[in-house]
């Protein structure tokens, strides 16, 4: 997904854009209102992630002047303030949901899915890797002709694998990136789920490979 | 919120002044008229009584030494009375008694007040001195009165004295009581106008009040000025402390993340989990603690709005739906289609959301979290999770300030979810209630 994050802390906008471009994602820094501007008339995002307290400006009035023009790039609201105040503010300026810091970024990406998907319904781009389809927005898998219904957790594993075919992942990172820190979780835990995404792939000509002591690996069979 | 001591009401202490003031004002008045009336009679009889007298000393002659009189009948005319007053007479010459009734003592001072044949009579001494051949010679007349017509008119006086006192105190009392109302009144106007206002209502007075009441309303408006500011100045603080505080954790979260991807060795991406394990904690509870402090806030000055509690769920529900996803937990909306209730909607806003988190964090994945909305017994909103539940022995206590369940271990948490709630239903008149289901998990009912 392509996003743009209007931040005017420079370590934080750094420390996010690190942590999206390394799920994969591509993102674009504003620090200030003017260069928000200039972003958001050049450039075709999917998301735009507002701060809403900024030296230049407050981000409300953006989200009003945004919402007022006839672009429909959806908005999430970064805020540092607590839950009650801000919500009434930004969702009635016309925020399409809110999220405080410090943020799970799992979360954050959960809610752009639900944003995109309240929005558009489906992806722009989806992710083929043989004969797997795969849409990150709306969820839908197809192997095949067929299409195949699988939970979050399932989806979010397949779509790791998805994104870096052939390479190892062990079972401490996968468990790390589909489970929230403060679940405690064994680490077989995420055999299980290996275990039924192997089983909705069987027929694809995808394969997930264990390698001993090492973890995981997707391979591609023509 | 403690009530000031009373120093006792203004009304009644106005209303017994004044009236007390016009009941001695009334009584001065009465005696007042009443010795002026009588002093006024008094004199009227002493005229007439001592031109009787005169008229009788008029008549006297002295011929050969001896003194001849004829009681002139206009004397006696003069001193009738409606009353039929009794009239008697002394006439001596030279000290010796002459005629009349010898009894009736001799006197020193012109008009006097004297008991005689058994009732008070008023009487006048008069002398002439008659010049005969034998030389001169002395003629004194002591004339007395009884006073029945006169103390007949001054009972007359006196009952209309009366009546005009008692008029004039009841028209007294009645105006001090109008008066008294009005001016309490407009107290009571000033009070009705600042109890009417909203809590967040910090604005100056504009309504015209009586000129002295201008200083009380002025330092009115200038509290009111000064605590308006000092609200504001409290919340951009607090607003200025959240951002200060966590953004730099914010930029913290996001370098773990990254690194804890980045690394391979067990012992760091351990402590990097710990790490994130404890912004999380620490940015949850100052959140709470800022969430609880404006909700004790809110509760203090509740204001009841109209709103519907399926509406308020749904959109709670809505907005942690992408959380439940992450744990693959179904969140399943029941209960009646509209549930209407007037209360503070960011209060009950903030419970549901508390009890769906609290649902969310202890229910197994893949399972479901029932919530029902419903209206009777009386509005309600039932959270039911199939998590582990919370030991009977736990169940009264878990909801007070800072208490955790034993459940909670290695859970992230504050401990002032449920106390959130618990403040919320009880700033509506409603109960938090917890119970375990008997196929497994906690129900946490929010009644209204």
């Amino acid at each position: 997904m392509k996003f743009l994050l209007v931040e005017d802390n420079p370590d934080l906008a750094q420390a996010i854009c690190s942590r999206m471009s390394l799920a994969g994602h591509v993102i674009d820094h504003a620090a200030n209102l003017d260069e928000t501007q200039a972003f958001v008339e050049t450039g075709e995002y999917d998301l735009i992630l507002l701060d809403i307290m900024l030296p230049d400006g407050d981000g409300r009035s953006f989200l009003k002047r945004h919402r007022a023009s006839d672009l429909d790039t959806p908005v999430i609201v970064l805020t540092a303030r607590s839950e009650i105040s801000d919500r009434i503010d930004s969702l009635d300026l016309g925020a399409d949901d809110y999220i405080t810091k410090p943020f799970d970024h799992a979360e954050l990406e959960a809610r752009c899915r639900a944003v995109l998907r309240r929005k558009f319904g489906k992806a722009q781009t989806t992710i083929m890797v043989g004969d797997v389809t795969f849409d990150p927005v709306s969820g839908h898998v197809s192997v095949g002709d067929k299409a195949v219904t699988l939970r979050n957790r399932e989806l979010r594993l397949l779509e790791l694998f998805l994104n870096a075919p052939g390479q190892i992942f062990s079972k401490q990172k996968l468990t790390d990136r589909l489970f929230s820190y403060d679940d405690t979780v064994s680490e077989n835990a995420i055999e299980v789920y290996v275990g039924r995404l192997r089983k909705h792939l069987g027929a694809s000509s995808l394969k997930i490979t264990t390698l001993r002591g090492m973890g995981y690996r997707l391979d591609h069979h023509e | 919120m403690n009530s000031p001591a009373s120093s006792g009401s203004l009304r009644v202490r106005l209303s017994a002044w004044l009236i007390g003031g016009a009941a001695v004002l009334g009584l001065i008045l009465f005696f007042a008229v009443r010795s002026y009336a009588t002093d006024v009679a008094q004199k009227g009889q002493d005229q007439i009584l001592a031109a009787a007298a005169a008229s009788i000393l008029d008549a006297a002659r002295l011929t050969d030494g001896t003194v001849d009189l004829d009681m002139p009948y206009a004397a006696f005319s003069m001193l009738n009375t409606s009353s039929d007053d009794r009239v008697f007479y002394a006439i001596r010459q030279d000290g010796t008694f002459l005629s009349g009734y010898a009894d009736l003592p001799d006197q020193a001072s012109r008009f006097e007040t004297v008991a005689y044949n058994g009732a008070n009579v008023r009487s006048v001494f008069a002398e002439r001195r008659l010049i005969g051949v034998n030389g001169p010679s002395v003629v004194s007349i002591t004339l007395a009165q009884t006073q029945d017509g006169l103390s007949e008119t001054l009972s007359q006086i006196s009952r209309n004295a009366a009546l005009l006192g008692l008029g004039f105190f009841v028209l007294a009392a009645g105006l001090s009581y109008w008066v008294t109302s009005w001016t309490v009144g407009q107290l009571s106007r000033l009070t009705a106008s600042v109890t009417r206002r909203g809590p967040a209502d910090l604005s100056p007075f504009e309504r015209p009040v009586p000129a002295e009441m201008l200083p009380l309303v002025g330092s009115l408006n200038s509290l009111m000025g000064r605590l308006d500011g000092s609200l504001q100045r409290s919340e951009d603080f607090i607003a200025e402390a959240a951002h200060r505080v966590r953004t730099p954790l914010a930029t913290v979260r996001s370098y773990a993340e990254v690194t804890l991807q980045r690394v391979d060795k067990e012992e760091n991406r351990s402590a990097m989990r710990s790490m994130i394990r404890a912004i999380d904690e620490s940015s949850r509870a100052a959140g709470q603690l800022l969430d609880h402090a404006m909700i004790a806030f809110r509760a203090d000055h509740l204001t009841r709005d109209p709103l519907d509690l399926v509406d308020l769920v749904k959109e709670q529900v809505m907005r942690l739906t992408p959380v439940a996803d992450m744990k693959d937990i179904d969140l399943s909306l029941f209960g009646d289609d509209q549930v209407p209730y007037s209360g503070d909607p960011i209060l009950i806003q903030n419970a549901v959301r508390n009890l769906i988190d609290n649902a969310l964090k202890y229910s197994p994945a893949e399972r479901t979290v029932t919530i029902t909305v419903a209206s009777k017994p009386t509005p309600n909103i039932e959270v039911c999770d199939q998590g582990p539940g919370i030991a009977e022995s736990e169940l009264q206590t878990v909801s007070g300030r800072f208490a955790r369940g034993k459940n909670a271990i290695g859970t992230v948490g504050s401990g002032l979810g449920l106390t959130i709630v618990g403040d919320v239903a009880m700033a509506h008149g409603g109960q938090l209630t917890l119970s375990n289901r008997p196929q497994g998990g906690l129900c946490a009912r929010l009644s209204l």
